[in-house]
């Protein structure tokens, strides 16, 4: 039996056991009370800082901050009485009086935490109105926006930067009125190490960080004549776009959004996932020729635009490791303006990409000189978060729970099981190793079902997985990190060679693309990174791949017309030019 | 197809060095600042949590230049391995740290009781008239820098008034004006000596 001692006390007159070290918080919770809170979040470190989880506890002068304070044996807590409940409120219109006053129009609105406080505590005036912290709106960065005006200073975003991705970005800067969160010296996020995930806008309470805003670009392309608009969805999407809709979190979405683009006007709805069919036949190729004396290794792949950021920055020793294979994003915007072009007859001009992303990190992507065409203009026209489409589809009126189920368009539009995976942590993996499988053995794998690599982490988003996979009579090391602090710990222990893996997928969100920075906001009261809902997201990606017949990337008729009609070998000349990149150390150079 | 066995791996693990830049970068962090900061830095690596000498780097930073400069945090956050926000934050939180070069003359208005009843807020104010900046501001033309002190233990002096290290006592408002064309002049005359 466990030897950690248990603490009697009771709260609001009941009593509670808990383990020592557990906080009033976490005991009130075992029975049901949830204390309103704000800057607390159990995956990250303690802050303490908003004051509005106080309690009452006997024989103390003062409210306790309960997300801080471990319980005692004998401890009485009150979460409820006339006095708190008027503390707290006092607090959260403090915090609102320093706030700006847009609630209507903030992108935040319903999703908003400082909101839902001042509802649900009954704040229905602003009494202490006075004055207010004055930033200007930074809009400069080409993924996420920051607006310090509307920070409450919980260090939600410091926190997530730091401890869930590794990369502190963020730093609150200057003191008392005047402290603004913002990258070292107050620099714009695209002159700092921030790798543009968008953790920090899910982390955010309110609305201090969001993401750069594509839909008034897709619009005016929607309504241009001139213009073949097509639009790509990623693996992720079809998995957490129903959340916006009021279905719930694991329910397949993939025919009714398919709909839904189609009704919005797009002149084609194109699947991402045909792009990670070919990602994994050129990976899979690229690694089997590494894992033939080729080198180096470990493979680390290339799919997450944020990690390759990393890589870049943090990493920049590692950078012959990692797959010259594009994102599935690109090698599909850049197949649309070929291949597509040329079957349609079209000047490849006259075609508007845009790509549904769960991801803010791919409106970084689409502008890298690397995913341009020769004229510079880009590969991707437009890249909207999941949250975005969302709001084009609520905007247009579309009722998106009863939608009939579509299909997508040719030629781009055929995808396998293996395709639909990309969207989750270990997917990639899996794609890749049934396709190596095939390749290594001559046949499939007797089940498709690498189940070592699946599965999102809970907790404090803690490790990784690595496992030893047996492909015919040989055994090959991987690895699977999501979250770049998982990452980081993973590589340090490649490079330190304490570990050695043969191949080594990376995404930089937690749970994958699932958990991306552009994916819905959880509903009122549930939690940001929570792995339950990520592990109900992936679900719906595991039930779309075993319910589809095709599940080898390499079987993926429309690829192969794409390779026999248009590409030529794999890996050859014509698919390095447009499905293969390459990578450079960048800077600022980020402190590992 | 063979597998290459973990000792190949082993060496096909180390990567080409012409991807990374941390030569570069240290090189440039150690061209930042001078030798004994550097070599300073480097004792505090060598001990258990470098990150916890962070502050007495900034102070030795800013005692060499009078300054912290981005570059400055920058070199130090490289050097030191704390990632450049944290710097940055450290070094703005502290009243005590500069973020900009002071000018040639600091002039210290002293705001200490005596001081203040003997008419300190009007000369603050003419200062502040005179030279168009607030407290913590330094001219545009790199001249003078406005700073104020609780009590500088000379109230039979009050007010009083430093430029740099001379003591100005029982200064009024329409004496303001005269000293800081004085101190214009010798500057005029003693031209700073070039770094």
């Amino acid at each position: 039996m466990s030897d950690v001692k248990t603490i009697n006390l009771t709260i609001d007159g009941t009593p509670v056991v808990a383990p020592e070290g557990t906080t009033i918080l976490q005991a009130a919770e075992t029975l049901g009370i949830h204390i309103p809170r704000l800057c607390y979040h159990p995956d990250l470190s303690l802050a303490g800082s908003c004051r509005v989880c106080i309690v009452e506890v006997k024989g103390m002068a003062q409210y306790m901050a309960s997300c801080s304070v471990t319980v005692w044996e004998g401890m009485e807590v009150q979460t409820n009485s006339p006095e708190i409940r008027q503390a707290r409120r006092d607090i959260i219109e403090l915090l609102l009086d320093n706030h700006p006053r847009d609630c209507q129009t903030c992108e935040r609105d319903g999703h908003c935490e400082l909101q839902n406080l001042a509802y649900s505590h009954g704040v229905r005036e602003r009494l202490f109105e006075g004055e207010r912290k004055r930033f200007a709106l930074e809009t400069s960065g080409v993924s996420v926006v920051r607006d310090s005006e509307k920070c409450v200073l919980c260090g939600r975003c410091v926190r997530v930067c730091a401890e869930v991705q590794g990369i502190t970005n963020l730093s609150q800067h200057g003191r008392g009125f005047h402290t603004v969160v913002t990258p070292a010296h107050g620099a714009t996020m695209d002159e700092s190490v921030c790798i543009q995930c968008g953790q920090c806008i899910n982390a955010c309470p309110t609305a201090a960080f969001l993401e750069k805003d594509h839909t008034d670009d897709v619009w005016a392309a929607l309504a241009n004549p001139e213009l073949r608009v097509v639009v790509q969805t990623a693996p992720s999407i079809r998995a957490a776009i129903g959340e916006g809709f009021g279905l719930p979190p694991g329910t397949p979405c993939t025919g009714r959004m398919v709909t839904a683009l189609r009704r919005l006007g797009f002149d084609a709805v194109f699947d991402t996932d045909l792009g990670a069919d070919l990602t994994i036949v050129e990976e899979s190729a690229e690694l089997l020729r590494r894992l033939d004396g080729g080198g180096p290794l470990p493979m680390l792949t290339s799919c997450s635009p944020g990690w390759i950021s990393f890589l870049e920055k943090f990493y920049p020793a590692l950078i012959p490791h990692a797959s010259t294979c594009r994102s599935p994003m690109t090698m599909l915007s850049a197949l649309s303006k070929t291949y597509y072009a040329q079957k349609l007859g079209v000047d490849p001009s006259r075609i508007y990409m845009a790509a549904v992303m769960p991801c803010v990190a791919k409106k970084f992507e689409m502008r890298r000189p690397e995913h341009r065409e020769a004229d510079g203009s880009p590969m991707t026209d437009a890249v909207l978060t999941t949250r975005e489409i969302i709001w084009m589809i609520r905007c247009y009126g579309i009722d998106f729970a009863n939608l009939p189920e579509g299909e997508f368009d040719a030629p781009l539009g055929v995808a396998t099981g293996a395709g639909d995976l990309f969207g989750t942590t270990g997917g990639v993996m899996e794609a890749t190793l049934r396709t190596a499988a095939c390749k290594l053995t001559g046949r499939a794998p007797e089940t498709l079902e690498f189940e070592q690599v699946r599965g999102v982490l809970g907790g404090r988003w803690a490790g990784w997985r690595e496992a030893d996979v047996r492909i015919g009579d040989r055994t090959l090391h991987v690895g699977v990190a999501n979250g770049l602090h998982n990452a980081k710990n993973l590589l340090d222990q490649v490079i330190e060679g304490r570990k050695k893996f043969h191949v080594i997928e990376v995404m930089a969100c937690p749970g994958g693309c699932i958990g991306g920075g552009g994916q819905p906001y959880p509903p009122t009261g549930e939690r940001i990174l929570d792995p339950e809902l990520l592990r109900l997201r992936a679900s719906a990606l595991y039930k779309i791949d075993a319910g589809k017949t095709l599940r080898l990337s390499h079987e993926n008729p429309a690829v192969r017309e794409v390779y026999e009609t248009f590409l030529g070998e794999i890996g050859g000349a014509k698919a390095h030019e447009l499905l293969h990149t390459s990578y450079a150390a960048r800077l600022p150079r980020g402190v590992r | 197809m063979k597998f290459q066995d973990p000792q190949e791996r082993n060496d096909a693990m180390k990567p080409p060095t012409t991807t990374d830049n941390w030569n570069e970068v240290k090189a440039a962090a150690e061209a930042a600042l001078p030798a004994p900061i550097v070599e300073f830095i480097a004792d505090c690596r060598r001990r258990e949590h470098p990150e916890s000498h962070l502050i007495s780097v900034l102070h030795k930073v800013q005692g060499h230049f009078g300054y912290l400069s981005a570059e400055h945090m920058d070199a130090v956050a490289q050097l030191l391995q704390v990632p450049a926000a944290k710097v940055s934050g450290v070094a703005t939180f502290y009243h005590f740290f500069r973020l900009r070069p002071r000018g040639r003359y600091v002039i210290n208005v002293c705001l200490g009781t005596a001081c203040y009843v003997k008419g300190a807020d009007k000369l603050v104010a003419k200062l502040k008239d005179e030279l168009g900046i607030d407290f913590g501001e330094t001219t545009s033309d790199g001249m003078f820098s406005l700073e104020a002190s609780r009590c500088l233990g000379t109230c039979g002096l009050a007010p009083v008034v430093m430029f740099n290290d001379d003591v100005h006592p029982r200064v009024t408002p329409d004496q303001v004006p005269v000293l800081l064309q004085q101190y214009l002049d010798r500057a005029r005359k003693a031209p700073p000596a070039a770094p």
